[in-house]
């Protein structure tokens, strides 16, 4: 490099190639981390296949592959947005990544955006998978297509909120421990492969005011019985993402 | 026998000494090739505090970097060098005092200043699961007009990383891929915190080479460091932080001068008129007669001091043979300097 190279030309890229470029390099992080896709695509998958075509659960009334796809759909949503984002911002937290790149020309809203962005990215990968495989084992979804979108945005800002305030809490490792723990309680107890009607009724009513229940749930209504929007269900999810969403902004440390 | 003492010494921990003085040398050649420096300082803190809980970090610091120049920032660990540099970057904000970097606010002007700075952290900073290329390649997306990335790895030798994963590069490796972040937005100023931590020799003196390639092509540089001799090659200005303060400031060639007495030996007939002699040398100086015959001068020992000490032995008929000069390195004065602090 010759005299001249380093003379200075500061100036910030603009801000959409700024975003773009962090949501690719987050998505990339994220599928390349093996843990992550474990979580995000290869336990969804095979819950999915296993109890689609072994009869190990009761799943009610109907072909089980659909009441256990709207099911794993949320629990892909769970995994990418909660798990597997508090699981890596937690990480880049306590390795300085979220600091040094604070004294990047990005504004830190710019990397909440990129961040959501990659979640959104791997969700719709994640998504399309699951419903090919869905499609192959004799799936025959119901509902309108908006109201599943809905619910999906709806659960993602709910456990984004959640993730995010666990990643920038709590130290890395034990945000790690807490993420995999929530995300196993969840998986058994959010009516995702195991109707909410095996429990209790008192456990049930509990159970039913979490958001994964009713992501699940609302998901269930319309894809497999073809409800109009569950706004109950709904409204669940979006009390979820103000509390989480403003907890995290409030409580949120970058160090 | 005693020693005798010419004026008063100056005292170092008052402020830098004037780098016009008449009769000092000038400043380092290397400055002399710079473009007219601007007047406005890159970095202006005054009366800095930083508390964490009841221990002070920073204890009412102040520091001024001149554009264009290489300012150390030297100080045992603990000393709050880092604490320092990053309230200039706008990490924390100061419990007292004011800091302007590029004449901005660090914390209120973030947005406005972040793009012309560049920062390199003391460790991490980049994606466990990213390669080196890939990681720098995404900083220099986030500036309008970013060096050729491809060029720079290959400067720093991080070309043989390859597909390695930042969590497997060597700690040598690391560092260089940090500092390559902080320059590949052409930035104005960069702060660098330790850049030669744990490097080997040849990857050191690498580094210390694009520093002073930064500055000749004006870049302001300003490192933190606890390697005397990091300070004494790199550093146009050294600022000695000792428990949250400056201690000492001013070019390596002014603190040695300054802040440690150099000394000069000589032995020659005994009982010379040491009161006639001081009374040639400049304030600061002192003179005795440690052996019979056996004469010692400290204080500033430069070319002119020396020519007048052989003119005055030439003047009383004096030979004075083994004329040795020690010249104290920065290592000497930072102990003198916070030495005293510590023991306070």
């Amino acid at each position: 490099m010759s005299a001249g190279t380093y003379t200075p030309r500061p100036g910030a890229a603009p801000l959409p190639r700024m975003i773009a470029a962090q949501a690719a390099l987050e998505t990339r992080m994220l599928l390349r981390n093996g843990e992550q896709l474990l979580l995000t695509v290869v336990i969804p998958t095979l819950l999915l296949v296993l109890f689609s075509s072994v009869d190990i659960i009761d799943t009610g009334a109907g072909e089980p592959v659909g009441f256990l796809t709207p099911g794993v759909l949320a629990l892909a949503v769970m995994s990418t947005a909660f798990t597997g984002q508090a699981i890596a911002t937690g990480f880049e937290r306590r390795y300085g990544v979220l600091k040094r790149l604070g004294a990047s020309p990005l504004p830190r809203w710019g990397l909440m955006a990129a961040k959501t962005l990659a979640v959104l990215v791997t969700e719709v990968l994640q998504i399309v998978l699951l419903t090919v495989i869905a499609f192959a084992l004799g799936w025959s979804p119901e509902g309108n297509a908006f109201a599943v979108l809905l619910l999906l945005l709806l659960g993602t800002m709910a456990f984004s909120g959640l993730g995010l305030l666990m990643a920038g809490t709590l130290k890395a490792e034990a945000t790690l421990a807490a993420a995999n723990l929530v995300f196993l309680l969840l998986l058994v107890g959010g009516g995702v492969i195991v109707p909410l009607d095996r429990f209790p009724d008192a456990a049930q009513s509990v159970l039913g005011l979490l958001p994964i229940s009713a992501l699940s749930g609302g998901l269930r209504d319309v894809l497999q019985h073809g409800a109009p929007m569950p706004w109950g269900d709904a409204a669940v999810l979006a009390v979820w993402s103000l509390l989480g969403l403003g907890a995290a902004g409030r409580f949120f440390r970058w160090e | 026998m005693g020693a005798l003492r010419a004026g008063r010494r100056p005292d170092l921990r008052e402020g830098r000494e004037d780098v016009g003085e008449p009769g000092a040398p000038g400043p380092s050649p290397a400055r002399l090739d710079l473009p007219a420096m601007s007047s406005e300082p890159v970095v202006q803190a005054r009366g800095l505090v930083k508390r964490y809980g009841t221990k002070t970090a920073v204890d009412g610091l102040g520091l001024e970097v001149a554009a264009g120049t290489v300012t150390a920032v030297l100080g045992p660990n603990g000393a709050g060098k880092t604490t320092t540099v990053e309230m200039c970057e706008g990490y924390r904000r100061p419990d007292g005092g004011t800091v302007r970097v590029l004449g901005l606010d660090p914390v209120a002007d973030a947005a406005a200043l972040r793009p012309r700075i560049g920062v390199m952290l003391q460790s991490g900073g980049v994606y466990s699961g990213a390669r080196a290329d890939e990681m720098l390649r995404h900083m220099a997306k986030l500036h309008a007009h970013p060096l050729d990335v491809g060029a720079l790895v290959e400067r720093l030798g991080l070309g043989s990383c390859g597909r390695t994963t930042y969590r497997r590069l060597s700690g040598g490796q690391q560092q260089r891929l940090a500092l390559a972040m902080a320059v590949v937005g052409r930035p104005e100023l960069v702060f660098l915190d330790e850049p030669t931590a744990g490097l080997d020799p040849q990857a050191r003196r690498s580094t210390w080479d694009l520093i002073r390639e930064l500055r000749a092509d004006g870049v302001s540089v300003v490192l933190t460091t606890h390697f005397m001799d990091e300070a004494e090659e790199l550093a146009d200005d050294v600022a000695v932080i000792d428990a949250g303060r400056v201690v000492a400031q001013g070019s390596p060639e002014q603190l040695r001068r300054g802040g440690a007495e150099n000394t000069l030996r000589f032995t020659g007939r005994p009982g010379l008129d040491l009161a006639s002699l001081l009374k040639a040398l400049p304030d600061g100086s002192e003179a005795a007669e440690l052996t019979t015959g056996a004469y010692r001068i400290t204080g500033r020992i430069d070319p002119e001091l020396l020519a007048t000490v052989t003119s005055w032995c030439a003047q009383h008929g004096v030979m004075p043979d083994g004329i040795a000069v020690e010249r104290h390195t920065l290592e000497d004065v930072f102990l003198e300097l916070t030495g005293k602090e510590l023991r306070a």
